[in-house]
C-alpha cells in the first residue's frame, strides 16, 4: 500500500501533535521554574513574563544538589549493573536451555511487577532495619536491582531468543565452553540488546520515587527525595518545585537524548516481528 | 625489631588519642520535618544552634506532608529508629504517646517557660498530663474575605457570620465572567484536606461522626443538610475543578484575587497579608469561622510539633534542640531575621504580648482569641466517645476520613448527596467493625 502525500501530511501532523502533547508538561515545568512564585500561580497563566533565577538560587541555597545527584548516579548505575549481572545468566539459561517450566517462570517473574509496592513496604522496611540497610546506598542498589529484574530478564530473554541456537552449537562443536560461548559468540551478537536493557533500567532507577523516599533519609537520598522536599503543604512552592524538578531531570534527559536510538530499539523490540 | 617498635608506637598513639576522640564525639541528630515556610526558616537558623552547640550536628530530612506522615509512621511503628526528632501534628501526638512511641518531656528548664505555651495547644500534645511534644506553630480556622468585592456588591461581613449568611454573600460576590468565585472551600479528598473543613461544618449543623457506642452517624439529616449546603454552594459559587483544591490551591486562588470568601486555617493570614505572596494583601478582611444551628461544639485546633521517638539513642541532644527551636528566644531570632510578621504563630503568649508583633500582624489578636477559645474536646450536639474538631482522634481515622472524603468529593462533580452519604455510612461501618469497635 502506498502512502499518498495527504496521508503523509496527516501522519506528520499527528506525530508532531502527540510529541508536543507529551513534551508540554516538561516545557511548562521549565517555564514555571523561571517565574516568580506569584507569577507561577497566576490564572490565566502568562507565556510572556520577566524571567528570574530566584527559584534556582533558593533551591541551591536550601539543599546540596550534588550530594543527591551523586547518590542518584551511584544507586541507578549500581542497581542496573546488579540487575544485569543477575539477569544475563538467567535469561541465557531460559533462552538456550529451556525446561517445561520456563514459560511459567517468566510469567511468574513478570507477575511480581503487578503487586503494588506499598503492599510489601512493612516487610521490606523490617528486613532493611534488621540488616542495617536503611538509609544506605547498598540497600537501594539491592532494591532497585530486584525491582527491575523481571523487566531485565524479559527483555534479555527476547534478545537472546533472536540469536540462532545453531551459532552457539557450532561454537560448542569447536570446543568452546559456556564462558567462551557467552563472551565470544553471544555477547558480540547481543550487545545492542543488553545496552538498551541497561539504559531502560537506568532510567527506571533514576525516576523511582517510592522506595527511595521510604528507605532513605539523608545519607543515601537520591534526587527524587530532593524534589519531594520542595513540595509543600503551606505557602507557594510551584516555582521552586519546578526549578528542583528541572535540575533533577536534566541529567537523565540529556542522557536519554544521547542514547535515544538504543532506547527506541529496546522498547520496540519484537513489536514488528 | 623496627616493625615491632612501629607497632608499639602506633598502639600508643591510638590509646593517647582515644580520650580526645571521645571528647570531640559528636551527636548527629536526624530531623524529619515538613516543608513549610516556618520549617525552612528553622532549617536556615539552625546553623546558629550548631555554633552554640558544637557537639551536636543536624541532618534534615524535609518532606511533603503526606509523604512525611507515611515515612515517620512506618519508622516509628516498626521501631526502626531512623529519626531522632519528628515533626508531627496534634492528631498523632496523643495516639503515639499512648502506644509508648514517644519520650515524655518532663522537667523542662525553667527558662523554657512551659506555661507560656498557650493552654489549648499544650493540652493537645499532652497525654495523661505529660507533654510528649513541643509546639512549633499552631492554628485555628477563620473566614477570609475580599473587602473590595464585598463593598462593590453592597454587602458587609457580619462580625460573627453564619453559614447561611456566607452563602448569601458568596452569591452576591460571584462574577464568573471575570473569574471571581464567591466561595472557595477545600474539595481535594483526604482526611486532612476536605474532611478538615467538612467535619467542623457537620458539627455546626448538629451532626457528628460516631454516637456514644461508636456507631457511624453519617447517613443522618444533619450530615445531609451540611453536605447539601456545601455541595450546593460550591457548585454554584465555587471555582471550577474544586475537587483538586486543597489548602494550597485555595491559597493560590485567594492570593491571586479569584475568591470572594475563603474559610480555612489561621496560618494563611500571614501569607495573605504578605505583599510578596499575595496580590490582594491590602484588601483582605477576616471574621471568625462561621456557625450553624449548633454552637459551642468542638473548634478547630492544629499544631505542628517536634517530638522525640522513644527509639532515639540521643535523647538529651534531641531535647536540647527541640527546646531551642520552640523557645521564646527562637521567636525573637526569627523576628530579627525576617520581621515579626514571619514568626511562627499560635504557640506562645509572649509572642502575642509583643507590641512589635501586634503592629506587624493586624490579625494577631484575632488569631490568639481563636486559638485560646479553641476546644477540640468539646461535645457535639449528641454525646460522642472521641475528641478532635477537624478530625477524629483514633488511629483508624486516617483511612476512614480519606475514604469518606473521596465519596463526598464526588458530590461536587454531580453524585447525589444522599447516595454518597449512604455509601460513606456503610464503608465506615465496615471499617469500624473490622477495627473491633466498640472497644
Amino acid at each position: 500500500m502506498r502512502t499518498t502525500g495527504r496521508q503523509l501530511l496527516l501522519i506528520t501532523i499527528l506525530g508532531w501533535g502527540v510529541a508536543l502533547l507529551l513534551f508540554f508538561p516538561i516545557f511548562w515545568m521549565v517555564l514555571t521554574s523561571f517565574k516568580s512564585e506569584v507569577a507561577a500561580i497566576e490564572v490565566p497563566p502568562r507565556l510572556l513574563f520577566t524571567p528570574t533565577l530566584e527559584s534556582y538560587a533558593e533551591v541551591q541555597a536550601r539543599a546540596d544538589y550534588l550530594h543527591f545527584a551523586l547518590n542518584s548516579v551511584i544507586v541507578s548505575v549500581g542497581g542496573t549493573v546488579l540487575a544485569l549481572a543477575l539477569g544475563i545468566p538467567a535469561a541465557y539459561a531460559m533462552a538456550f536451555h529451556p525446561t517445561r517450566r520456563t514459560r511459567s517462570t517468566l510469567l511468574w517473574m513478570l507477575s511480581t511487577k503487578m503487586l503494588p509496592s506499598v503492599g510489601v513496604l512493612v516487610p521490606i522496611y523490617l528486613l532493611f532495619r534488621t540488616f542495617g540497610l536503611l538509609d544506605s546506598r547498598a540497600g537501594l542498589v539491592v532494591i532497585y536491582a530486584l525491582m527491575n529484574l523481571p523487566i531485565v530478564v524479559w527483555m534479555l530473554f527476547t534478545f537472546f531468543k533472536e540469536v540462532p541456537g545453531e551459532i552457539l552449537e557450532a561454537g560448542r562443536m569447536d570446543g568452546a565452553r559456556t564462558g567462551a560461548e557467552f563472551w565470544h559468540l553471544l555477547l558480540p551478537l547481543t550487545v545492542p540488546g543488553i545496552a538498551s536493557t541497561g539504559l531502560l533500567s537506568l532510567i527506571l532507577c533514576w525516576n523511582e520515587a517510592f522506595w527511595s523516599l521510604n528507605l532513605t533519609s539523608s545519607e543515601a537520598a537520591p534526587l527524587t527525595a530532593f524534589i519531594a522536599s520542595f513540595s509543600s503543604p503551606q505557602g507557594l512552592f510551584f516555582a521552586k518545585l519546578s526549578a528542583a524538578s528541572t535540575v533533577a531531570v536534566a541529567p537523565i534527559l540529556v542522557f536519554g537524548w544521547l542514547s535515544q536510538r538504543q532506547l527506541v530499539r529496546g522498547l520496540t523490540f519484537g513489536a514488528v516481528k | 625489631m623496627a616493625m615491632r617498635r612501629i607497632a608499639i608506637a602506633f598502639a600508643a598513639a591510638i590509646v593517647a588519642a582515644w580520650p580526645m576522640a571521645t571528647l570531640h564525639a559528636q551527636s548527629t541528630l536526624t530531623i524529619a520535618t515538613v516543608n513549610n515556610g516556618d520549617m525552612v526558616v528553622m532549617q536556615r537558623l539552625s546553623a546558629r544552634f550548631e555554633q552554640q552547640h558544637p557537639a551536636i550536628r543536624l541532618r534534615w530530612v524535609v518532606l511533603e506532608e503526606n509523604v512525611l506522615r507515611q515515612r515517620v509512621t512506618t519508622d516509628i511503628a516498626t521501631r526502626a529508629g531512623q529519626f531522632d526528632i519528628m515533626t508531627i501534628g496534634n492528631y498523632e501526638v496523643p495516639i503515639w504517646a499512648r502506644q509508648g512511641w514517644l519520650s515524655a518531656l518532663e522537667n523542662l528548664p525553667a527558662e523554657y517557660d512551659v506555661n507560656d505555651i498557650l493552654a489549648p495547644v499544650r493540652a493537645g500534645i499532652s497525654h495523661e498530663n505529660k507533654l510528649y511534644a513541643l509546639p512549633f506553630y499552631a492554628e485555628s480556622a477563620m473566614t477570609y474575605y475580599r473587602t473590595d468585592l464585598l463593598q462593590r456588591a453592597g454587602v458587609t461581613m457580619p462580625a460573627e457570620p453564619t453559614y447561611a449568611q456566607i452563602r448569601e454573600i458568596a452569591e452576591k460576590v460571584t462574577d464568573k465572567a471575570n473569574q471571581v468565585y464567591g466561595l472557595c472551600l477545600r474539595g481535594k479528598p483526604g482526611w486532612g484536606e476536605n474532611m478538615g473543613f467538612l467535619t467542623p461544618l457537620v458539627t455546626a449543623f448538629g451532626g457528628q461522626w460516631f454516637d456514644a457506642q461508636w456507631r457511624p452517624r453519617i447517613d443522618t439529616p444533619q450530615w445531609r443538610s451540611a453536605i447539601g449546603w456545601y455541595t450546593d454552594a460550591m457548585r454554584q459559587f465555587g471555582p471550577p475543578g474544586a475537587t483538586s483544591n486543597g489548602f494550597n490551591e485555595n491559597l493560590a486562588l485567594m492570593a491571586g484575587g479569584r475568591c470572594g470568601i475563603w474559610i480555612d486555617a489561621t496560618v494563611a493570614a500571614g501569607l495573605l497579608f504578605d505583599p510578596k505572596q499575595s496580590q490582594v494583601a491590602d484588601r483582605i478582611g477576616f471574621a471568625p469561622m462561621p456557625t450553624g444551628e449548633f454552637t459551642g461544639g468542638p473548634t478547630w485546633l492544629w499544631s505542628w510539633n517536634l517530638a522525640i521517638p522513644a527509639t532515639s539513642r540521643q535523647q538529651d541532644a534531641a531535647r536540647t534542640f527541640i527546646t531551642w527551636a520552640t523557645s521564646k528566644e527562637y521567636v525573637r531570632m526569627v523576628a530579627q531575621e525576617n520581621g515579626w510578621v514571619a514568626v511562627p504563630p499560635g504557640t506562645r503568649q509572649s509572642t502575642y504580648d509583643s507590641q512589635e508583633y501586634q503592629q506587624a500582624a493586624p490579625f494577631a489578636g484575632f488569631v490568639q482569641r481563636a486559638i485560646m477559645s479553641a476546644n477540640p474536646n468539646a461535645q457535639t450536639r449528641e454525646p460522642r466517645p472521641y475528641t478532635g474538631a477537624q478530625f477524629v482522634a483514633i488511629p483508624e481515622y486516617q483511612g476512614i476520613g480519606t475514604q469518606v472524603g473521596q465519596t463526598i468529593a464526588s458530590t461536587l462533580t454531580g453524585a447525589p448527596v444522599e447516595q454518597a452519604l449512604r455509601s460513606a455510612q456503610s464503608a465506615t461501618d465496615r471499617a469500624m467493625r473490622q477495627a473491633g469497635y466498640p472497644k
